[in-house]
C-alpha cells in the first residue's frame, strides 16, 4: 500500500465529503427544525444538474459554470419552495408519512425527467479551467474536484455566517431551540420552514452543478448520493451544521480509505455498519443540540 | 353505508367467504394466471408483516426487501443446488469461472437448512438490527433512512458479487423443488394453495398476536413510548420482537414468491421494491390486516394492467399514490370503511 494511493484516496475522500456535505445540509437543517427528511432531495440534486447542463447551452464560454451555479440554487430552491407548501407542510407533524409522500414526489420527478431528458441522460462540458489536473507529490488532483471542495467551503461559510450574523439566522436559532417558544414571541415559525427549506434545496441543486461536473446527468443521478447524505444526517446530530460537516467528513473519508482495501459495494456495507456502530456510542449524532426535551 | 356491513357477523363470515372464493382460483384461472395471483399473495404476506411492524409498532422500514430478498436467496439457493449432478456447480458460477462451490452455499444443500434459513435467517438479521438501533434510543425517522441504506447496501453487494450471487440477473431456471418439477401437472395449483395457506395462517396467527397483550404494549410504544416507559415497560423487546416476526413473515413471503416467479433478484429486493411495499399496506389500512392484503393485491394487479400498456406511465402512478394516501387517506381504505365506528387503528381485523 503505497502513499501516493493513500493520499489519492484522502483527496476522493475530501471531495466525496464535499458533494456528501452539500447534498445533507439542506436535509439536516429542515429536520432539525421540523423533524421531517425529504425523500425528494436527491432529484433537487439532479435538478441542479439540469439547470447546469440548460445553462451552459444558453451560456456557453468559460464562465457559464459560474452562472449555472446561482440559476441551480434559484432554480432548486423553487422547486423546494413548492414542496414545503404543497406537501410537508401539510404532514409536518408525521414525520413517517412525509418520508412516504415525498417518496411519490422523488418518483415523479424521476419519472418526469426521464421523459423530458431521456433515460441515458446528459453531458455537461466543463470548462477547460476545470478540466485539468493539478500534480502535488505524484498526487494527481483533479481541477473539477478542487473546485468542488471550494464550493462547499464558500457555502458553508456563507450558511454559518448567515445563521450566526443574519436576522433569519436568528429566527432560526430560535425555532430549532423550541418552536413554541418563538411562536410564542411572534415569529412565524412556517416562514422559518419555509425559507429553511428552500435554502437547503437551494444547496442540493448547487451540489447537483458539482455532480455534472463529475459525470453525466441522469434521471437518478440524485439516488447514489443521497442514502449516504441520510447516513450524515443520522449521524450529525439534530440540526447541527458542525455535526453535518464532520459527519460527512467521517463517511467520505470513510469510503474513500476503505476502497484501499475492499470495492465499493463491500466499502458501503462496512459503511453502513460504520454508522451502526457509532451510533451504540453517541445515538445523539456526533454534535448532539442540548437539550431537556424527553421527546426530542 | 349499510348497517350490515359493521355487523360481527358480517365481520366474521367475510374472510371466510374470500378464503373460499381464493381457494377456488385455480380451478377457475388459466396456469398462467393462477400463478400471476399466486405471486401477489406471496406480497400479501410481506404486508401483513408491515402490518404489524409499522401500523402497530409504528416502526417505518424501507427495508423490507431485505428480507424478502434473504428469504427468496436461501429457497433459490437450494433450488439450485438441487437441480445439479453430483460435483457440479450451478451454471452461473462456471460463467464467471468459478471451480469450486464457495463454503456458504454448502448448507443449502440440505432442503430443511434452506427452509430454516428463509425464515429464521431474516427473522435474525432483523432482531440484531432492530436492537443496535433501538436500545440506543434513535427516533423512527433515523431507523427508516437506515433501513434504507440497508436494502441499499444489499442489493449492491448482490449484484457486485456475480460469481456467487448470479449478480443483476439474480437466481432463475429452476427445474425442481424437493423433487416436484416446476413444469409438472398441478404445481401452479400446488404452489398457489401452499402461499393462500400460508397467507391464512399468518393472518390467523398475527389476528391473534395483536388482539394479544402483546399487540396492546406495541400500540402503547407507538402511542407513547416514553409513556410505556414510565410504566415499567421496556418498549425496545417489543419493538424488536415485532420487527423480527415481520422480517420472517417478508422472508416467508420471500421465499414464496421465488417458488411462484420461478426468479429472485436484486431489482426485487431494491430500495425502490422495499418502499414499494410500505405503499401495498398504507392503501389498504396501515393498521388492518385484511386492508394489507388487498393493498398489495390491488396495487400489484394494477401494475400489471398499467405497466404492460403504459410502462412510463405506472411511475407516476405510483408516486401519486404515495402522496395521496399519506394526504388524503392516512388510515387507507380500511380507514374509509371502518371511519362510521369512530375507533381508529383499534380493529387489528
Amino acid at each position: 500500500m503505497s502513499g501516493i494511493l493513500v493520499a489519492t484516496q484522502l483527496f476522493n475522500g475530501l471531495s466525496l465529503a464535499s458533494i456528501y456535505l452539500l447534498a445533507a445540509l439542506g436535509l439536516a437543517l429542515s429536520f432539525g427544525l421540523m423533524r421531517v427528511i425529504n425523500m425528494a432531495h436527491g432529484e433537487l440534486l439532479m435538478l441542479g444538474g439540469y439547470f447546469a447542463w440548460g445553462t451552459l447551452g444558453l451560456v456557453p464560454g468559460p464562465l457559464g459554470i459560474l452562472v449555472a451555479l446561482p440559476v441551480a440554487f434559484l432554480g432548486s430552491a423553487a422547486v423546494g419552495a413548492v414542496i414545503e407548501t404543497t406537501l410537508i407542510r401539510r404532514l409536518s407533524a408525521r414525520p413517517l408519512d412525509t418520508l412516504l409522500g415525498t417518496w411519490g414526489v422523488s418518483l415523479i420527478l424521476q419519472q418526469a425527467a426521464r421523459d423530458l431528458f431521456g433515460a441515458i441522460g446528459v453531458e455537461v462540458r466543463a470548462p477547460d479551467w476545470l478540466s485539468g489536473a493539478w500534480t502535488l507529490g505524484g498526487v494527481t488532483l483533479p481541477s473539477a474536484r478542487l473546485f468542488i471542495m471550494l464550493v462547499a467551503l464558500a457555502v458553508l461559510g456563507a450558511l454559518a455566517l448567515l445563521l450566526r450574523r443574519s436576522r433569519l439566522g436568528l429566527l432560526v436559532r430560535a425555532v430549532n431551540q423550541d418552536r413554541m417558544m418563538a411562536s410564542a414571541c411572534g415569529i412565524d415559525a412556517g416562514r422559518v420552514d419555509l425559507a429553511v427549506f428552500c435554502l437547503g434545496s437551494g444547496i442540493a441543486g448547487m451540489a447537483g452543478v458539482m455532480l455534472a461536473l463529475l459525470g453525466p446527468v441522469t434521471p437518478n443521478v440524485g439516488q447514489g448520493y443521497i442514502v449516504p447524505a441520510f447516513l450524515v444526517v443520522v449521524m450529525g446530530g439534530l440540526g447541527s451544521i458542525l455535526g453535518t460537516t464532520v459527519a460527512a467528513l467521517i463517511l467520505g473519508l470513510f469510503l474513500a480509505l476503505s476502497q484501499i482495501f475492499v470495492d465499493v459495494s463491500i466499502a458501503q456495507m462496512l459503511m453502513l455498519v460504520f454508522v451502526i456502530v457509532f451510533i451504540q456510542f453517541r445515538p445523539q449524532g456526533v454534535a448532539p443540540a442540548r437539550t431537556r426535551a424527553l421527546d426530542a | 353505508m349499510p348497517d350490515f356491513l359493521q355487523s360481527r357477523g358480517f365481520s366474521r363470515t367475510l374472510p371466510l367467504v374470500l378464503f373460499a372464493l381464493a381457494a377456488a382460483i385455480p380451478f377457475g384461472l388459466s396456469d398462467y394466471d393462477t400463478n400471476l395471483v399466486a405471486r401477489f399473495l406471496a406480497m400479501g404476506i410481506v404486508a401483513l408483516g408491515i402490518v404489524l411492524t409499522w401500523g402497530h409498532g409504528g416502526i417505518l422500514s424501507l427495508g423490507q426487501g431485505v428480507f424478502f430478498g434473504l428469504g427468496g436467496y436461501a429457497i433459490a439457493m437450494h433450488i439450485k443446488l438441487a437441480d445439479l449432478a453430483e460435483g457440479e456447480i450451478p451454471d452461473f458460477m462456471q460463467w464467471s469461472g468459478r471451480t469450486a462451490l464457495p463454503f456458504w452455499w454448502e448448507p443449502f444443500h440440505s432442503p430443511v437448512f434452506a427452509l430454516a434459513a428463509a425464515l429464521v435467517g431474516p427473522a435474525l438479521v432483523a432482531a440484531l438490527f432492530a436492537w443496535a438501533v433501538f436500545h440506543r434510543r434513535v427516533s423512527g425517522t433515523y431507523f427508516a433512512l437506515i433501513t434504507q441504506a440497508l436494502a441499499l447496501a444489499f442489493a449492491t453487494l448482490i449484484i457486485s458479487r456475480q460469481d456467487v450471487t448470479g449478480g443483476f440477473n439474480g437466481l432463475t431456471n429452476f427445474t425442481s423443488i424437493f423433487g416436484f418439477l416446476f413444469a409438472g401437472p398441478g404445481m401452479a395449483s400446488a404452489l398457489y394453495w401452499i402461499t393462500l395457506g400460508a397467507l391464512a395462517l399468518s393472518w390467523l396467527g398475527l389476528r391473534w398476536l395483536l388482539g394479544s397483550r402483546f399487540g396492546t404494549v406495541l400500540r402503547a410504544a407507538r402511542d407513547g413510548e416514553n409513556r410505556v416507559r414510565f410504566l415499567g415497560y421496556d418498549p425496545v423487546p417489543f419493538k424488536v420482537a415485532a420487527f423480527a416476526l415481520a422480517a420472517m413473515l417478508s422472508g416467508l413471503g420471500g421465499a414464496l414468491f421465488t417458488l411462484n416467479a420461478g426468479v429472485i433478484s436484486p431489482a426485487l429486493i431494491g430500495v425502490a421494491p422495499s418502499i414499494e411495499m410500505v405503499v401495498w399496506v398504507a392503501i389498504g389500512g396501515r393498521t388492518s390486516l385484511g386492508g394489507a392484503i388487498f393493498g398489495a393485491l390491488a396495487v400489484n394487479l394494477a401494475r400489471d394492467a398499467i405497466s404492460s400498456s403504459f410502462p412510463e406511465g405506472w411511475l407516476y402512478v405510483m408516486g401519486a399514490l404515495f402522496i395521496l394516501v399519506v394526504t388524503l387517506f392516512p388510515q387507507g381504505l380500511a380507514g374509509l370503511l371502518s371511519s362510521r365506528s369512530g375507533k381508529r387503528g383499534e380493529n387489528p381485523a
